[in-house]
């Protein structure tokens, strides 16, 4: 079995009082969709702040490539390969499709301030066609005249336009009709299949069975179980989720219990 | 819609090969002539009228007053406008900046009056230091001020304008000031000192930029009237000063001048488009490139030909070529236009204005672009304070103060930059100010005219304006 690209061990997480992460492990592996599923409030987004940098852990290690890291703030996660499409899209409306996937990190010629648009078109068109986009007609158009869809498609295209290794998605099908769905889903598969490790973090669980490799659940700030999605099916992850455990796997009863 | 979209079972390289044909189509094309017409079309029906209405405006608004008197479009009274209006455009260049982040700035006008003040009287009395220069205190407020301004645009990273502010200080304090030409230097570099402390204030200390400008836009005013002591200054008596009003370039510099600026153009675009075409990219077509050129060369070559011949009405006083402060605001604009077009700060400022939360996400340091978008507001507005001062042949004690500010906001705003941040370009001010100024230009040929329409027709044009933006910004939404 491959070795994971990007793995947590016994994090810990308080905010005050409120002990939000419990010796949580979390592996992310390179070629595979894992799922981050839990109710609200589970600490899905507290484990995800901890790998952007947002927030510091109490204590825990968190390896990358197999060395130990420490991430104070998010561009240390960026300069690792890390990437995060977050819920609220963060694109500017008013540049188009190039402007936004190259914005902070914009090609310059030579070693002047001066903007290589071309150049940088080339690679936007280039990196979407890699992800076989073909919703966009032109990289040239404003982000404010694109759908939904086409915004997350962006987004996320802006995530692995820097050789990133790992990307964190977080509910990037939320307010989606069937049809964009569909297209970010398949591009999820697609980033997955080219060897990133991608990290869905999604409430939906069609999205989740239909693209995860692999499930992990989240029941009040510990990992209630992490299954393959070939070994489970919606019932018992839904199970996991409000209940901290299913049948014989999950968290022990009295643990479950205990964390209520 | 799903069994639309291939199945992973597709080879890449057929898929990829399809893709490029299919997908970015619109990519690799030429544009040519009626491709970009129509493009223009579409812009025009989801809502982004770009500079047609304030062009379309200037229009009929010079229809109209060529019907209010003949001598409306007579050389001699065009050639007057730009010293007219060329403060209002200098300022709202400036202020197009700050608009762009969603921000505003009411100081800039007051700002400039009190910087060019100093200046004034940096001439005026030979000695900003001595006995008929700055009051004892006002002096050292200005060193120490300038020192501070230094320091603080050190610390928020805004480098040029810490070179710039310094550069203000020594000028300042070796009395270089007593020579004109370096007392508006330091007028621009003080007015920088006055953008940083801006940019501070609503930048990191977090006040909206509304109430600190309009703060003070207050206090500026107080500050001019104590640099003059209550003594207005002649600035006609200073040629150079005169001139950048009143005076023109020769015939043979007015041709340079266009044929720089029109030359320059069309073999920058040429060169786009051979080098897009070269690597296989979006590009304009060369019929396309040409076009435009072409009508930019034919505009500028007949305006140079009309400037360049004599428009004076006495006969013993010639005058021709094309006006100082035309010239002084087309160069202006250029610069802007290149630095918020093609450059990585300028893209970081649209971002910003777009939406401050993304740009921050991709790395930008949000407070050093507002800093500088401020800084650059501001010594725009000491440049507009040092034309209104030449344009009204004084430093006034209420030298930008009144309507100077609201007119150049005016001026960005009918010529199309959004008040909401984001959308703008430096070509709305100088449009957006040939409107501004051609109002009182054309009512004050007929005296019989109550100079009270003058505001009044102002006003209602800047209400088209707005609502034109209104109107295209809910087509836009809706498209």
């Amino acid at each position: 079995m491959t070795e994971p690209i990007l793995s947590a061990r016994r994090l810990n997480k308080s905010f005050g009082p409120v002990h939000v992460l419990h010796d949580v492990d979390f592996d992310v592996y390179p070629g595979e969709v894992t799922a981050l599923v839990g109710d609200n409030g589970a600490g899905k987004s507290t484990l995800v702040k901890c790998f952007a940098g947002i927030n510091s852990i109490d204590s825990g290690e968190i390896t990358y490539e197999g060395k130990a890291v420490t991430l104070h703030d998010p561009r240390d996660a960026t300069a690792l390969g890390i990437e995060f499409v977050y819920q609220d899209l963060a694109l500017a409306d008013n540049l188009d499709i190039t402007q936004n996937m190259f914005l902070g990190r914009e090609i310059t010629s030579g070693r002047s301030s001066f903007l290589s648009d071309g150049e940088m078109e080339r690679q936007a068109r280039d990196t979407l066609t890699s992800l076989s986009v073909r919703t966009v007609s032109s990289v040239r158009q404003l982000v404010a005249n694109l759908s939904g869809g086409q915004r997350q498609t962006v987004a996320i295209a802006k995530a692995v336009l820097f050789n990133s290794k790992v990307v964190f998605l977080d509910e990037p099908t939320a307010a989606l009709g069937v049809a964009q769905t569909r297209q970010v889903l398949d591009l999820v598969r697609r980033l997955a299949d080219q060897g990133h490790g991608v990290v869905l973090i999604s409430h939906n669980m069609n999205d989740v069975m239909e693209v995860a490799d692999r499930i992990v659940a989240l029941y009040l700030g510990r990992v209630a179980a992490e299954v393959m999605k070939a070994d489970t099916n919606t019932t018992q992850v839904v199970e996991l989720i409000t209940a901290g455990r299913s049948g014989g796997i999950g968290l022990a009863a009295a643990t479950a219990d205990e964390t209520m | 819609m799903s069994d639309q979209t291939p199945e992973t079972g597709v080879s890449t390289e057929t898929a990829t090969t399809h893709e490029r044909a299919g997908a970015f189509s619109l990519d690799v094309e030429e544009r040519s002539i009626s491709d970009a017409f129509n493009g223009w079309i579409g812009k025009l029906r989801t809502g982004d009228p770009g500079a047609l209405p304030s062009v379309l405006g200037l229009i009929i608004l010079a229809i109209i007053f060529s019907q209010v008197s003949s001598r409306f479009l007579t050389r001699y009274n065009i050639g007057n406008i730009p010293a007219q209006g060329a403060y209002i455009a200098i300022i709202g260049l400036g202020l197009v900046f700050v608009l762009l982040l969603g921000e505003i700035d009411l100081s800039a006008g007051t700002a400039g009056g009190a910087s060019a003040a100093i200046a004034a009287l940096a001439v005026f009395s030979g000695n900003l230091h001595g006995r008929t220069g700055l009051p004892g205190f006002l002096y050292w407020c200005l060193v120490i001020g300038l020192l501070i301004g230094i320091a603080m645009a050190v610390w928020l990273k805004a480098y040029s304008a810490a070179v710039v502010i310094a550069i203000g200080w020594i000028l300042v304090v070796t009395n270089l000031t007593q020579h004109l030409f370096l007392a508006l230097v330091a007028a621009v570099c003080i007015g920088s000192a006055i953008g940083v402390l801006n940019g501070y204030l609503v930048a990191k200390v977090g006040i909206p930029s509304f109430v600190v400008t309009l703060a003070l836009f207050l206090a500026w005013q107080g500050v001019t009237q104590f640099v003059l002591s209550g003594q207005p200054i002649n600035t006609s008596n200073y040629s150079l000063w005169y001139n950048l009003a009143y005076g023109n370039l020769s015939v043979f510099w007015s041709w340079v001048f266009t044929i720089v600026v029109v030359g320059g153009y069309i073999a920058y675009t040429i060169l786009v488009s051979l080098n897009a075409k070269r690597r296989d990219l979006a590009r304009d077509s060369m019929s396309l490139v040409l076009l435009r050129g072409g009508v930019l060369a034919l505009v500028g070559i007949v305006l140079t030909v009309l400037a360049t011949q004599n428009r004076g009405v006495i006969a013993s006083a010639p005058r021709r070529g094309i006006p100082t402060p035309a010239v002084i605001a087309i160069v202006l604009m250029i610069l802007c236009t290149i630095a918020l077009s093609k450059t990585t700060w300028g893209r970081h400022l649209y971002a910003t204005g777009g939406n401050a939360e993304a740009a921050r996400r991709a790395g930008i340091d949000v407070v050093h672009i507002k800093v500088t978008a401020f800084v650059l507001c501001s010594a725009f507005g000491a440049m507009g304070g040092v034309m209104l001062a030449a344009s009204q042949s004084s430093a006034s004690l209420d030298l930008g103060a009144g309507n100077v500010l609201l007119f150049s906001v005016a001026a960005a705003v009918i010529g199309g930059t959004s008040l909401f941040g984001g959308r703008g370009k430096p070509r709305d001010a100088i449009i957006g100010a040939l409107v501004i100024a051609i109002i009182p230009n054309g009512l004050g040929l007929r005296p019989s005219i109550n100079p009270q329409w003058q505001s009044v027709i102002t006003g209602v044009v800047l209400l088209l304006a707005a609502a034109v933006d209104a109107v295209s910004r809910r087509r836009a939404a809706r498209s």
